[in-house]
């Protein structure tokens, strides 16, 4: 391990391109401390995101080696090959400038996917009584941890083929919802996130899985909503 | 398509992918069967021809080919040349139309 | 790994799709059956004999994984089918091949 790292930062927007520095390597050293110090001693100009640095909010994920990560949460001994750093934005979404991307489209197809809790109940009905031990509460558990941090929508190879794609993300949140007994607009739901922009059109190249820094699977709750859709339509629902 | 047919042409894509499953696994073991024996031509032609059995296995074979294989291609066509809308379901309906036609040709010419 | 068996399975399919309608007009031939499969006794069409094999093998391999991710209920071991998809296909083009 040498004194110095060779970081090559993307610099521009979508044309632009990398342009390398030389960090001093220090131990325990994380991706985001390399990419601060770039900015705060090499270059000010330099815009990127961040926010808790302790892996809690996913503001930082950034392309690093050309896999989606959260840059506060790896450390540079991990990916650093022959002292050498490749810093780029986020795949599949449009670029800011540097390493910030244009998060909108991210989560406007959240919401098209209908990932937002409908319910209908009064302020006078009782609450709702949901076991957590009930079959669809433990599949909604195992996926609502999600904190859109989009590492698996830039790590999706359908994403990137298919402008219209929904993707991961918006489809796991979709799936919490279908199968949460509260929520009303389920009919709609599984309506918003069949066809070729929806569920369909996951391939189970199983990247989201990989790449996803909460352990999430979208890929299984992917092939809920595929199964749920099927037996809706198959039902005259759709 | 709408959703609907898209999610109907989903539940088609499983569903001959299920029969060709079967299918192909008879076929590939057939394959192997006969290559292992050295089989000539005419000794194929006398087992297959006249048998009802294998007129009608190759011909359920031929019809989930004729449904997965354009489905199939319809993902790639789409995501890999970015084809989209009516004239690649155009396209696809007269792929699927020349595959049922050849492989029932084909069929007959061997089993009837 | 996932990934390249998705991909092995698309392009396999490419291959299969384009490959039918000749298979499919050869058949039909019908009395030209004879003359068809002397010509297949060349060792350059074994060849690509046992590479339709592997690609159907391939296909077939990576079909049965997404059938199994698609329908049955999650479980982890379903990140290694994958793996799984790889070995059956190897395990039938090895078959063809000692059969030829």
């Amino acid at each position: 391990m040498s004194a110095t790292l060779r970081v090559r930062v993307w610099r521009g927007g979508a044309e632009g391109a990398f342009r390398e520095y030389e960090v001093p390597r220090r131990e325990s050293q994380t991706v985001l401390d390399v990419v601060t110090h770039v900015q705060r001693h090499l270059d000010p100009t330099l815009a990127y995101r961040y926010a808790c640095r302790v892996g809690m909010c996913g503001s930082c994920a950034m392309t690093v080696n050309g896999q989606p990560r959260w840059t506060c949460r790896t450390h540079v001994d991990k990916v650093a090959k022959d002292d050498r750093l490749e810093v780029a934005p986020l795949k599949n979404l449009p670029v800011i400038r540097d390493l910030v991307t244009d998060m909108r489209e991210f989560f406007d197809k959240w919401a098209r996917a209908k990932g937002q809790f409908r319910g209908e109940k009064k302020r006078s009905d009782d609450f709702a009584r949901i076991s957590p031990a009930s079959e669809r509460r433990k599949l909604v558990d195992a996926a609502i941890e999600c904190i859109g941090c989009a590492v698996c929508y830039s790590a999706c190879d359908v994403a990137a083929w298919n402008p219209d794609y929904l993707g991961p993300a918006a489809l796991n949140r979709a799936w919490t919802l279908v199968n949460d007994e509260r929520d009303a607009q389920q009919a709609a739901r599984l309506r918003a996130v069949a066809g070729d922009a929806g569920c369909h059109s996951c391939h189970t190249h199983m990247s989201c899985t990989d790449r996803c820094p909460k352990a999430l699977s979208p890929t299984a709750g992917i092939a809920g909503l595929k199964r749920a859709v099927a037996a809706a339509a198959l039902k005259g629902g759709l | 398509m709408s959703v609907r047919g898209e999610t109907r042409l989903w539940i088609a894509q499983r569903a001959s992918a299920a029969v060709l499953a079967l299918c192909v696994l008879v076929h590939l073991a057939t394959m192997i069967y006969a290559v292992r024996g050295g089989l000539t031509g005419a000794e194929i032609l006398a087992r297959t021809r006249g048998s009802g059995a294998w007129l009608a296995f190759y011909s359920v074979f031929v019809l989930a080919v004729t449904v997965h294989a354009p489905i199939g291609l319809r993902a790639v066509l789409g995501e890999w040349l970015g084809w989209r809308g009516r004239s690649r379901d155009a396209a696809l309906l007269l792929f699927a139309m020349l595959l049922a036609w050849m492989g029932m040709r084909a069929v007959f010419g061997v089993f009837a | 790994m996932s990934k390249w068996v998705a991909l092995v399975h698309r392009v396999s399919g490419i291959a299969l799709a384009l490959f039918l309608p000749a298979h499919f007009w050869v058949l039909g031939q019908g009395l030209a059956m004879d003359a068809f499969l002397k010509w297949t006794e060349q060792p350059l069409v074994k060849f690509a004999e046992w590479g339709l094999v592997v690609l159907l093998a391939a296909h077939l391999g990576g079909g049965l994984r997404v059938l199994a991710l698609e329908f049955l209920p999650w479980h982890d071991w379903q990140k290694s089918l994958a793996a799984a998809a790889a070995a059956l296909t190897l395990g039938w083009g090895l078959a063809f091949a000692l059969a030829l």
